[in-house]
């Protein structure tokens, strides 16, 4: 049964996939045009008064529309498939040991998590950038920062839920969850404030002797940009949760279904125990 | 374990940990893989050497997922 579920998670999470994929096509991809129009045009402005531009970017492998459609849409669609994979393990092994909670609503509190840990949360230290915005000889250092504030915040996720289940037969079950959730985010707020900031938001580019050359990343865009990836994760992870929990519920069904008919046709079952 | 388990919580448990471990630990790991691939090869470490088809390919998806990029 632990198999069925991980496959419907893996089903439920491309799903979601593909219906995000639609969703930044339409509110996502714009930004990112815009950004890139901003990284030609500075660089152009550059290359009239000095020969160094902003980053190269070498030989164009493939095109703006195949980046902005297939490439777009297989890594969306991959990184869904990825996720509900998780989540899928996540909610079969969590099925029946944090209390007593319907499977349905366990496959959103699932898919809340997935949204903290992998999105949520490092965000607040470390936004998603448009094209321009970052620094290439860092993206070692943002990388791996990145990663460990995910790793951080689902060990701290997790040290909360064994927290709040440890309390709750002394504080009762919201006071358990009130206090489990404020140690979370105490620890996840320190750790992110101890880990480095990038500031890499491209200001004004100037000539040698001052002047301004080309305006700084536009602001609007940088909002527009991150908004949208905000919404995106929210569709994500919200029709992921959705789709596996009833998906989950008639696989669970089906197996006590089962696990009754045997029960009736092996009688030895009850004298053994 | 199970037994002790079934009967502390209403909700059964639909898997004693040892008995599928390692086919969850391979989902898993498959996961990584996808995530690694998708988010991060080709641009911080690389499997490949220095091309970059995988980094171009998903370049947008990179971005839209947070991901840092470049």
């Amino acid at each position: 049964m632990g198999r069925n579920l991980v496959f419907r998670g893996m089903l439920a999470g491309a799903l979601a996939g593909l219906l995000t994929f639609v969703f930044s096509r339409i509110f996502a991809e714009p930004s990112i045009e815009a950004a890139i129009g901003y990284e030609s045009g500075r660089d152009a402005a550059l290359s009239t008064v000095d020969s160094v531009g902003m980053h190269d970017e070498g030989v164009e492998l493939f095109s703006r529309t195949v980046q902005g459609t297939f490439g777009l849409g297989v890594g969306v669609i991959l990184f869904g498939l990825a996720m509900g994979t998780l989540a899928g393990v996540v909610f079969t092994v969590a099925l029946g040991r944090v209390g007593r909670i319907r499977p349905r609503v366990l496959a959103l509190l699932v898919a809340s998590a997935g949204l903290l840990v992998f999105f949520l949360v490092p965000f607040v230290k470390y936004p998603a950038n448009p094209p321009s915005v970052g620094h290439p000889d860092t993206i070692g250092s943002r990388t791996t920062c990145y990663l460990l504030a995910i790793v951080i915040t689902g060990i701290a996720l997790g040290g909360a839920v064994w927290l709040g289940r440890r309390l709750a037969p002394r504080l009762g079950n919201w006071n358990a969850s009130l206090v489990a959730g404020a140690a979370f985010v105490v620890v996840t707020g320190v750790v992110l404030a101890l880990l480095p900031s990038f500031a890499e938001v491209p200001g004004p580019a100037r000539s040698a002797d001052g002047a301004i050359v080309y305006p700084a990343f536009p602001a609007d865009v940088l909002a527009a940009f991150r908004l949208s990836t905000v919404a995106g994760q929210l569709v994500l992870w919200a029709s992921f949760g959705l789709v596996f929990g009833p998906l989950a519920e008639r696989v669970l069904a089906r197996g006590r279904a089962a696990e009754l008919i045997r029960e009736e046709s092996v009688d030895g079952r009850f004298a053994s125990s | 374990m199970t037994a002790s388990a079934e009967a502390l919580s209403p909700t059964p448990v639909v898997l004693s940990a040892s008995k599928a471990a390692l086919w969850l630990t391979g989902a898993v790991f498959l996961a990584l893989a996808l995530y690694y691939f998708v988010g991060i090869d080709q641009g911080a470490t690389s499997v490949f050497g220095s091309d970059s088809h995988v980094h171009e390919f998903v370049h947008d998806a990179r971005h839209f997922l947070g991901f840092p990029c470049h």
